[in-house]
């Protein structure tokens, strides 16, 4: 027998009571429940904004340590000087207008059981429902000579948009003509899996105009490219032939910080700036929280909620999660989890049920150069005998060839997918 | 005083009870959650913040659901609505131009201001 809602509260009003009913949604001051959401990046900012538009009566709480947004998408553009850091830099005004309440602070441990995450400052905040979107970590453990905090600040990843993107251009403008640039990366799954090859595209616009007689080497930890490969490789033997010397399967042993070289298992490659990006893992707290379920790297999740295989009551986004069948760590799949786990975090909260057909998105661009951007695109859906997202079947690809269109296409969606987490 | 533990079991066995929400809204909310896969590069409810990619709130259905199903089937050339299309079916396609057409065209937010 199925009962209306209506009819529904009529029985147990009569029955149970009232005040029992109001137990399961409401925790006081005429709110329908608290989400609290850990990190307010592509992820996080996103869900927050989609739980309090689709709901305004649940407060929604972001904890994030940093004072404002540094998007990482387009970030390689600021390394060749075709942007500045001003434009994928900014605040989160737009959030707080939505009545979404930020807090400066850092998460620093989470107990679920009495549904509590602490602050550094002390405090605790109270939740029904917790978002955790913390991104990713370096594992610098697996590269001795990068341990030390000195190490880091001069072979420096760049792989997290801010302070180490302006230190790499900077490191860029002071590399000498006919210097050589070397980039090392590691092994899927990594985040943004074109960004290293459009890395190279920027850093090449760059030397190709300021100092023609520079060379990339770079090293691939992966036995090809992994996304976009033709696309890449025109350009490469194109616009910026004879610039880039491409080193597949060279995985990183050390690095030699003062004599300036990346050791790989049986070579070793000198070069004037070295920018290595370590292999990561989800960000500290998901550590701490308990939330990391696969190879002590990423946490496992339920792809029609996004709430965690390990934790109940607490969802995990974006580059931190297991991710699903050839589903790429970028910031549209962030923008994509967030949505499907904000409309689930509602339901879930509302005792209403949660969509099972999950369907996401993703479309990502990279630039060429200044003026010329490629996509790739991928359609997923739920599929309930596999219990996970799985590609669309003839669904997505990628570009027949880089273009101005795309280019204006690519900041359509940074200004869109940007707006979406903070406007 | 109910224990937060009894509250949750609680709340489980009125789940299991059923409450029942009206199909209607159970099928807006999935029509919504479809057509939020697009506000990625459209724009939230489809109002995009530049323009590019065009906005889409307030678009006739039918029409939109025509331009959808030729770009599924290649009929219109595409940089990439070709590729993305082809993940959706005919239902959701309908469902996501059915949602768009019921919002009020209107400009995006304003980009956000950088800092």
């Amino acid at each position: 027998m199925t009962l209306s809602r209506r009819e529904f509260i009529k029985r147990i009003s009569a029955t149970a009571g009232v005040a029992a009913m109001a137990g399961c949604a409401t925790t006081g001051n005429g709110s329908a429940g608290r989400v609290v959401v850990i990190g307010a990046g592509y992820g996080g900012a996103t869900a927050a904004r989609f739980v309090k538009m689709w709901a305004p009566d649940i407060d929604v709480t972001v904890v994030e340590r940093g004072t404002g947004f540094i998007s990482c998408p387009i970030s390689n553009l600021v390394l060749s000087g075709n942007t500045q850091m001003a434009n994928i830099t900014m605040g989160y005004d737009g959030l707080r207008n939505r009545g979404v309440r930020l807090v400066r602070d850092e998460a620093v441990a989470v107990d679920a059981g009495s549904r509590q995450v602490r602050l550094a400052a002390g405090t605790t905040l109270q939740y029904d429902r917790l978002i955790v979107s913390p991104g990713i970590d370096f594992m610098y453990d697996s590269i001795p000579g990068l341990k030390s905090a000195d190490a880091q600040n001069r072979v420096l990843h760049a792989w997290k948009a801010g302070p180490q993107t302006v230190a790499l251009r900077k490191q860029l403008e002071a590399m000498r003509d006919g210097g050589v640039y070397v980039l090392q990366f590691p092994m899927m799954p990594y985040r943004c899996p074109p960004g290293p090859y459009e890395r190279v595209c920027q850093v090449a616009d760059y030397l190709k105009k300021a100092k023609p007689r520079s060379k990339i080497i770079v090293l691939d930890s992966n036995p090809d490219l992994v996304s976009k490969k033709g696309l890449f490789l025109a350009a490469w033997n194109g616009m910026y032939k004879g610039m880039i010397d491409y080193r597949p399967n060279s995985e990183i042993a050390d690095v030699d910080v003062k004599g300036m070289t990346v050791k790989l298992q049986f070579d070793s490659v000198k070069g004037d700036v070295l920018n290595v990006v370590p292999p990561h893992r989800a960000g500290d707290i998901a550590q701490k929280a308990g939330l990391i379920t696969a190879n002590q790297r990423w946490c496992g999740v339920d792809w029609r909620t996004c709430e965690s295989t390990a934790v109940p009551g607490v969802h995990v986004l974006g580059d931190a999660t297991l991710s699903a069948p050839a589903m790429p760590k970028s910031a549209s799949m962030a923008n994509q989890h967030a949505k499907v786990c904000a409309a689930a975090v509602i339901s879930l909260i509302k005792g209403q049920p949660v969509n099972q057909d999950t369907m996401m998105m993703n479309t990502c661009y990279s630039f060429v150069s200044g003026t010329s951007a490629m996509h790739v695109a991928s359609v997923h859906r739920y599929d309930p005998a596999q219990k996970t997202i799985a590609p669309v079947k003839g669904s997505g690809g990628v570009s027949d060839k880089a273009s101005e269109l795309e280019a204006t296409y690519a900041w359509g969606w940074a200004k869109n997918i940007w707006a979406e987490a903070l406007g | 005083m109910r224990s937060r533990t009894s509250r949750g079991a609680w709340c489980a066995a009125v789940l299991a009870a059923g409450i029942a929400v009206p199909a209607a809204a159970q099928d807006a909310a999935y029509a919504r959650n479809l057509a939020a896969t697009c506000f990625t590069c459209h724009g939230t409810d489809g109002r995009s913040v530049g323009g590019v990619p065009p906005g889409l709130a307030g678009q006739d259905k039918s029409q939109m659901l025509q331009t959808m199903k030729d770009f599924k089937a290649g009929k219109r050339p595409a940089t990439v609505m070709h590729q993305q299309a082809k993940g959706y079916t005919d239902q959701q396609l309908e469902l996501i131009a059915g949602y768009f057409a019921s919002v009020k065209p209107g400009p995006g937010a304003a980009a956000p201001a950088a800092r």
